[in-house]
């Protein structure tokens, strides 16, 4: 539950609830954005997603590192990303 | 060095290692990392092989599943328990052990407990199943609290009125005053949190230079972050300096994240007091929720234990956590604790010191055993 994943926007979908799409290594899913209002976040930009909610915004080159870092903790990142995947909020 | 071929760089690793060997002499420095991210980084990548003798690295507090005392856990089953309750927590939090039982045995005995990635997960359960209660097993320190924090606000714009937090939020920086008080540990200097700075920023740090004169680096999650950090650790001593520095600047701010801290404000305040693993009872350590949102407060709506519940004897996480001993030199340490059955929270999760040197670092241990048997029986 600790790690931050790298994602990039593709869309804003609810502006009012802060909801956007992001693309996390292929897996599309609505995450929380609205810690970083003040980022003024466009599609194309990276955020680091933390349990649904965006808490930092990244440029791509720190997004790569990180997916490459977390690649490498093998079940840790296996287990975050399938939990990633089974989060119902946005249905 | 043949840890150092598998980096991203090797060369950056290795000028690295060279500065640090150069900066640290014949001394012995003693560094402390705070927060699990950074312990699995080491172990995953054998940074301590790599590390010349001078530089011994000790494992903090960091990691939030870990500081969970016995007795909350105890308080999350009997939560569980409740009729009509359905329980929700991170799955990192499932297998850590109370006194009798984990939440996966009470699921097993018919208790409805479900992980959730999300406290909005937990939210959604709520909106699904208006007739029961839906409570959300909040753990984590600042990096997760706002998360939390968000979803509560939300839980009252939308008058969601099943649904409920046990809040046991903490704070990075009293467990940092405690260990930095505690008469038997001499540190040398610290590597910040990652994550946690992002929301905090840098500015709560500034004790540990102005009170405790040690210097403090945030870092990365890299090997390569951890070696610099180390570096610039280093280069303040030797210089004389003793400042707050921030070698993961590319992503977090001096200021952290202001409208992250706003919500936090806005919905916790700090506890008197909360018992942590290990480091005992630490004063305005942990967050509860404001007056303004009691009706979402598991903590005021039910009945628990609320004991307190000693450790069992053999378990030596408090020292671990204190970075007093290593993971391996606990009694029970691979033998009767170990991921598959924990008896103490450093094993259960994969950021926990014990479990992350389980999974890894004994390898490179032994490795680095070998490798040092074989380049000596060489000469």
């Amino acid at each position: 539950m600790c790690l931050g994943i790298p994602g990039q926007v593709m869309e804003m979908t609810n502006t009012n609830e802060h909801l956007a799409r992001v693309d996390v290594s292929g897996v599309a899913r609505v995450v929380n954005i609205g810690l970083l209002e003040d980022e003024h976040l466009q599609p194309g930009d990276w955020v680091l997603i933390h349990v649904g909610f965006a808490i930092s915004k990244i440029d791509e080159e720190e997004a790569s590192l990180t997916l490459a870092t977390l690649r490498l903790m093998g079940q840790a990142y296996s287990d975050e990303m399938e939990a990633f995947r089974s989060s119902n909020a946005f249905r | 060095m043949r840890f150092v071929d598998e980096y991203r760089d090797p060369v950056a690793a290795r000028a690295l290692v060279a500065r640090i060997t150069s900066l640290g002499g014949d001394d012995h420095f003693k560094f402390m990392e705070i927060c699990g991210g950074h312990t699995h980084t080491i172990y995953r990548h054998g940074i301590e092989h790599v590390l010349p003798p001078s530089i011994e690295l000790v494992h903090g507090p960091g990691c939030p599943v870990c500081v969970i005392p016995m007795g909350r856990v105890d308080d999350a089953i009997s939560l569980a328990r409740e009729p009509g309750v359905i329980f929700t927590s991170f799955g990192d939090m499932m297998r850590v052990p109370g006194s009798r039982g984990n939440l996966l045995k009470a699921k097993a005995e018919g208790a409805d407990v479900r992980f959730v990635y999300s406290p909005l997960d937990a939210l959604r359960i709520a909106v699904d199943n208006p007739g029961h209660q839906v409570v959300f097993f909040a753990v984590g320190f600042e990096t997760t609290a706002p998360s939390t924090a968000v979803t509560l606000l939300q839980a009252r714009a939308r008058r969601i009125s099943n649904f409920r937090v046990f809040s046991n939020h903490v704070t990075i920086v009293p467990p940092l005053k405690a260990i930095l008080g505690s008469p038997n540990l001499r540190l040398d200097g610290f590597l910040g949190p990652g994550h946690v700075s992002t929301v905090i920023g840098q500015r709560p740090y500034r004790f540990v230079a102005t009170q405790y004169g040690k210097p403090l680096v945030t870092a990365g999650f890299e090997p390569l972050d951890i070696l610099q950090a180390i570096a610039m650790l280093l280069a303040q001593i030797r210089e004389g300096r003793c400042e707050i520095e921030n070698q993961y600047s590319r992503v977090v701010r001096e200021e952290g994240n202001p409208k992250a801290l706003a919500v936090l404000g806005e919905v916790f305040e700090l506890r008197p007091q909360f018992e942590w693993r290990g480091l005992g009872t630490i004063a305005e350590s942990a967050l509860k929720l404001r007056p303004e949102f009691a009706e979402f407060d598991a903590e005021l709506h039910y009945q628990l234990p609320g004991l307190r519940v000693a450790d069992p004897k053999a378990c030596q996480c408090g020292e671990v956590l204190k970075g007093v001993i290593k993971p391996w030199e606990c009694k029970v340490f691979g033998t009767a604790c170990t991921p598959e059955t924990p008896i103490g929270t450093c094993m259960v999760s994969s950021e926990g010191a014990c479990a992350a040197y389980y999974n890894f670092g004994r390898m490179h241990r032994e490795a680095a055993v070998t490798l040092g048997r074989m380049s000596r029986s060489a000469v």
